[in-house]
C-alpha cells in the first residue's frame, strides 16, 4: 500500500510527525512535489472562484496524487489547545470527498477534535486500529514521531534565536502561516527577495509555540484561531528586536482578514507592510514594495545612529 | 445626565422586538431599536472595516456607528462558529479608535462554564442587574422569537398569493409595533393569539401547485432582508412560495443541529463549521420534498458556506434540482441580482410546464 501525502496546508505543521510515523510502521508513502504553476492551475479548476489560495493549492496537490497512490492522507484537525483552527481544516475531508466524487478516492484520515489534552494520541490510536496495526506498535511509532517533531521544532526555534542575536543585518519579521511561508510558490520568493536585499528574514512560525500563545493573550483575549495566536504572540515578543514586520496573507484568507487589521491597529509604532498574494504571479510589484520598505528601514536605522 | 444606559444590538431581521423586550424588562435598561439599514450604513461600515472581511461585519459596524451617533452607549455582539467569534473584539477596537465612548458587551468573552464570569459580563450592561428579573423575562422573549419566526414562515409561503397586496406585511408590522409596549408574558400571549388569527384570515388564492423555492445561506445574509437585497420580497412578488428554515428558533432555541448532521450524512461526514451543516441538510430536505429550486445566498468569502457550496453542487446533480448561488459584497449591483432572479424564475416556470 502506498499513501500519498499532499505537500500543502497541515503538512507544513506536522511534516516530521507524519513522515516519521509512517517510517516507523514501514508503510510506503509518497509526498507530492513542491508547488508549481501547473499544480495551482489544476487546483483552481476544481475550486470555487472565491476560495482562498492555500485551498486551491491543496486541491492541486490532491489532483497530482489522485492516480499515483492507493489512498490519500488527509487528517482533520479541528482544534489546537483551547482554540480552533481555520474552518477549512475542519472541512478538508468533506471538501475533497465532494470535489473528487467521480474519481472514487480513498482517503486515510485521523480526526483530531475536542479540547482534551490527549486528543491527538487518541486520534492516532484510532488510525492504527483502522490500519490493522498492533496497538503497542502504533503507540510506539506515534511517540517516536511526536518526539521527532518536537525536537525538530525545538532546534528550529533555537537556531532562529541564535541568528536573531548574532546577525548585524536588518531583521524583518515575517508573519505568515506555516503553509504560506513554507510553500515554494507563496512564501519562498519573498524570503529569497529579502535575502537578495541583504536582509535577515525572521520567520514568526519558527518561534516556540507555547511561549508565543501565552504572550498573545495579553494582546487579544478572544482571538479564536490558535495559528493566528502563534503569530500574534511572536510579534508581541520580538517587536523590539526586529526592524520591521511583513504580514503575508493569501487572498481571501478569513482569519487573517481580521487578525491583520487588529495587528495594524495595535502596533502603530512598528513599521508594518501587508503583502496579499493571489493566484496571479506577478513578482515585480512585490519586489518594488519590498525594496522601498527595506530602504525605509535602512534610513531609520542609520538615522538612529 | 448621561447615567441612563441605552443598549443596542445590530439590526437583524425582526428580532429587535425580542431584544427590546429582554433588555427593558430583564436587564432594566433602555433599548434603542437600531436605525434601519440603508446604503449609508454599509458605506460607513466598509469605510472603517478591513478590506475582505465578510459583509456581515461591515453591516454590524455601520449599524453600531449609526447607533452611537444617535445616542446609544452600550453595544453588544454575539459569537458563533466562524469569524463571528472575533467580531466583538475587533469592532470594539475600531470604534474606540474612532473616538467613541461606550460600553461593550462581548459574548465571546464569557466563559459559560463559570457562573462568576457570566455574572461579571452581564454586569457590563447594567451594574445592578438582577438575574431573577432576566429569568422572568426569558420565557416571553423566547416566545416572541418563536412567534416572529412562525409568522414570517407563514408570510413567506403565502404572501405571494394574497388578494390585497401587502395585507400580511401590514398585519405583521402592526404586531411588531404593538409588541413595543408589551411588558408581560400574558399581554404577549393575547397579542399573539389575536394576530395569528388575523394572519390566517387573510384571503389568498393559491394555485394548487405553485412554484416553490427554498432559501439557504449563511446566518446573517439569509436572515437580514437588506443584506440579501430583499430577495424574499422579490420572490413573493413573482408569485413564488418561499421556504426558509434558517432562523433563531431552528438553530438556537430548538437546535436542529443533530438531525441536520444525520440528514446530511451521505454527503458530509464531519462538522464542517458554523451553518454549513444546516445548509446542506436544508438543501437536501428541499430536494427530497420536491421543491422546484434552491437559492443559496452568502457573503463573499464566507468559508463554511463555500465548503457547503461544493456539496450543494453535488446535490443539484443527484436530485436534478437547480441551485442559484449568490455571493454578496458591499458593492453588489441590485439590477444584476434582479436580472438573475428573473431568469431563474423563467427557467423554473418553463420547467414546471
Amino acid at each position: 500500500m502506498t499513501i500519498g501525502i499532499p505537500r500543502a496546508l497541515l503538512y507544513y505543521k506536522n511534516e516530521k510527525l507524519w513522515t516519521k510515523f509512517f517510517d516507523e510502521l514501514g508503510i510506503n508513502y509518497i509526498i507530492s512535489p513542491e508547488t508549481n504553476k501547473e499544480i495551482i492551475e489544476n487546483g483552481s479548476k476544481y475550486a470555487i472562484d472565491e476560495t482562498c489560495l492555500p485551498i486551491k493549492i491543496f486541491l492541486g496537490h490532491i489532483d497530482y496524487l489522485k492516480d499515483k497512490c492507493d489512498c490519500i492522507f488527509i487528517p482533520r484537525i479541528e482544534s489546537d489547545q483551547d482554540r480552533e483552527t481555520c474552518l477549512n481544516f475542519r472541512a478538508q475531508y468533506d471538501l475533497v470527498k465532494n470535489t473528487f466524487r467521480n474519481y472514487n478516492l480513498k482517503i486515510l484520515f485521523y480526526n483530531d477534535s475536542g479540547h482534551k489534552p490527549q486528543k491527538e494520541s487518541k486520534a492516532y490510536k484510532k488510525l492504527c486500529k483502522f490500519l490493522h496495526i498492533k496497538k503497542s506498535l502504533g503507540k510506539y511509532a506515534y511517540y517516536i514521531a511526536k518526539q521527532t517533531q518536537m525536537y525538530y521544532e525545538f532546534f528550529r526555534s533555537e537556531n532562529q534565536e541564535k541568528v536573531l542575536k548574532d546577525t548585524k543585518k536588518i531583521k524583518v519579521l515575517l508573519l505568515a502561516h506555516a503553509y504560506n511561508i513554507g510553500d515554494k510558490y507563496v512564501g519562498e520568493p519573498i524570503v529569497n527577495m529579502l535575502e537578495k536585499l541583504n536582509v535577515q528574514p525572521i520567520i514568526a512560525e519558527y518561534f516556540d509555540r507555547k511561549k508565543c500563545i501565552k504572550a498573545s493573550k495579553a494582546v487579544s483575549k478572544t482571538l479564536p484561531w490558535s495559528y493566528n495566536q502563534h503569530l500574534l504572540g511572536a510579534l508581541e515578543l520580538y517587536k523590539d528586536v526586529v526592524d520591521g514586520v511583513i504580514l503575508i496573507t493569501t487572498y481571501p484568507c478569513g482569519p487573517d482578514s481580521m487578525c491583520d487589521e487588529m495587528i495594524v491597529r495595535q502596533y502603530k509604532d512598528v513599521p508594518i507592510i501587508t503583502l496579499t498574494i493571489d493566484a496571479q504571479d506577478a513578482t515585480a510589484g512585490i519586489e518594488t514594495r519590498l525594496e522601498s520598505f527595506v530602504d525605509i528601514l535602512n534610513f531609520k536605522r542609520n538615522g538612529k545612529k | 445626565m448621561n447615567n441612563e444606559i441605552i443598549a443596542c444590538f445590530p439590526q437583524w431581521g425582526s428580532y429587535y422586538c425580542a431584544f427590546r423586550f429582554l433588555f427593558e424588562n430583564g436587564f432594566g435598561v433602555k433599548y434603542m431599536t437600531p436605525p434601519p439599514i440603508t446604503k449609508n450604513t454599509i458605506e460607513l461600515g466598509s469605510k472603517h472595516s478591513p478590506d475582505y472581511v465578510c459583509v456581515p461585519f461591515k453591516y454590524c459596524l455601520g449599524c453600531h456607528i449609526e447607533a452611537l451617533e444617535k445616542g446609544a452607549n452600550c453595544l453588544m455582539q454575539i459569537y458563533g462558529g466562524c469569524r463571528l467569534n472575533y467580531y466583538g473584539e475587533l469592532e470594539e477596537k475600531i470604534l474606540k479608535d474612532l473616538g467613541y465612548n461606550f460600553k461593550f458587551f462581548n459574548m465571546a468573552e464569557i466563559n459559560f462554564k463559570s457562573p462568576k464570569s457570566i455574572l461579571q459580563n452581564l454586569k457590563i450592561v447594567n451594574p445592578n442587574v438582577s438575574i431573577v428579573k432576566i429569568a422572568k423575562a426569558l420565557p416571553a422573549t423566547i416566545g416572541i422569537i418563536k412567534t416572529i419566526d412562525r409568522m414570517e414562515d407563514f408570510i413567506r409561503q403565502n404572501a405571494g398569493f394574497e388578494q390585497n397586496e401587502n395585507e400580511m406585511e401590514d398585519i405583521f408590522s402592526e404586531f411588531k409595533q404593538k409588541l413595543d409596549s408589551t411588558t408581560g408574558y400574558k399581554e404577549y400571549k393575547k397579542l399573539k393569539k389575536e394576530y395569528l388569527k388575523k394572519l390566517a384570515n387573510v384571503k389568498i388564492n393559491k394555485p394548487k401547485n405553485p412554484i416553490r423555492v427554498g432559501l439557504v445561506g449563511d446566518y446573517y445574509t439569509v436572515q437580514e432582508p437588506f443584506s440579501n437585497y430583499n430577495m424574499e420580497k422579490e420572490l413573493e412578488k413573482m408569485g413564488i412560495e418561499v421556504h426558509r428554515e434558517m432562523n433563531l428558533t431552528n438553530t438556537i432555541i430548538k437546535s436542529k443541529y443533530k438531525s441536520s448532521r444525520k440528514i446530511g450524512k451521505k454527503y458530509v461526514k464531519f462538522n464542517i463549521g458554523a451553518t454549513a451543516n444546516y445548509t446542506v441538510a436544508e438543501a437536501l430536505k428541499y430536494a427530497k420534498n420536491g421543491l422546484d429550486g434552491i437559492i443559496q445566498v452568502k457573503s463573499f468569502g464566507c468559508t463554511p458556506e463555500l465548503n457547503a457550496q461544493t456539496v450543494l453542487q453535488n446535490i443539484s446533480k443527484d436530485y436534478k434540482i437547480p441551485i442559484l448561488h449568490f455571493s454578496f459584497d458591499s458593492q453588489t449591483s441590485e439590477t444584476g441580482i434582479k436580472t438573475r432572479l428573473e431568469a431563474f424564475y423563467d427557467m423554473l416556470s418553463a420547467k414546471k410546464k
